[in-house]
């Protein structure tokens, strides 16, 4: 727990649970009967296949529903849990928008703070300590590293998430997708556009 | 990871099969997430059918039903792990951090 910070990421101790699911990942650990980077890679594949994606429906109802966008910059937290998606990790929601002249990007500058209801298990990219330092202190050079380019006309602004706050960006529509369903919208948000490191 | 491993853990059905919302999976926290890639770990290193696990998280499940899915989860992979002689329950105890560690 740290309260030196000025906010405290880790205010709560662990439930005994998940003290005790660490504790049988350390004690296999120790007695090589478990590889950290195995586990790595499967949490990675639960990530990247199988992760919620209950924030990508929240935005494709923003891009449908002026009123409910209008109601999700208000208040996120409250118009997240108007689609069923709440929890603990998510009961201080702040949903950024992106905007032809503003490009919004999500990091936990001190661990990594991350809205579990909305974007499921965090990417291991965004707990390293190269993404959570670089991503205030050079977020253009970063982002284009990973292949988002920014226009130098556009400002990008950083939120640093917090055990008070987490953060959501609001991508922009894509354009030519008029055409599409709310669900076929919601097909087309990505993790990674939530976060701020894509534009889609 | 194997696939078959995968695809066996994906497909459970009736009281084991993983919670889901709107047809995704759903972890509210991340530690449910380390105790299904932990149990995969084990039973993948042991060589054992997926069952091995599934039948432990039945039995889980069936003592404790009000219990939240993924607690049932844990206390089913110690259960596997104590039963295969991998730890003890007093190395568990020792183990057993009280804060969650700053990254």
């Amino acid at each position: 727990m740290s309260t030196d910070h000025g906010h405290a990421h880790h205010p709560e101790p662990m439930a005994p649970v998940e003290a005790r699911v660490a504790a049988l990942e350390a004690v296999l650990t120790e007695r090589g009967l478990l590889d950290a980077a195995a586990v790595d890679d499967i949490v990675t594949h639960f990530e990247d296949d199988l992760s919620p994606r209950n924030g990508a429906q929240v935005v494709a109802r923003a891009w449908v529903d002026a009123d409910y966008k209008v109601r999700l910059l208000e208040n996120g937290t409250a118009a997240i849990a108007e689609l069923g998606f709440s929890g603990p990790e998510g009961d201080h929601m702040v949903v950024v928008e992106n905007t032809p002249t503003i490009h919004n990007l999500v990091v936990c500058t001190l661990c990594s703070c991350y809205p579990w209801p909305v974007l499921g298990l965090p990417p291991a990219w965004y707990k390293a300590p190269a993404y959570r330092s670089r991503a205030v202190r050079e977020p253009r050079a970063l982002l284009a590293e990973l292949g988002t380019v920014i226009p130098d006309t556009v400002e990008i602004r950083v939120w640093d998430s917090s055990a008070e706050v987490r953060y959501l960006v609001l991508p922009q529509r894509p354009a030519g997708t008029d055409q599409l369903s709310e669900s076929e919208l919601a097909d087309r948000v990505t993790r990674d556009a939530m976060i701020g490191v894509e534009r889609l | 990871m194997t696939d078959l491993l995968a695809d066996d853990v994906a497909t459970m059905t009736g009281t084991a099969a993983l919670p889901r919302e709107n047809g995704t999976l759903a972890f509210r926290a991340p530690w449910e997430g380390r105790a299904v890639a932990v149990a995969i770990a084990v039973v993948e290193r042991l060589g054992l059918p997926w069952d091995a696990f599934r039948h432990h998280l039945i039995a889980s499940i069936a003592a404790a039903p009000e219990r939240p899915y993924y607690e049932s989860w844990a206390d089913a992979l110690e259960q596997l792990v104590l039963e295969r002689g991998l730890t003890t329950a007093p190395a568990l105890d020792a183990a057993t951090p009280t804060e969650r560690p700053t990254l």
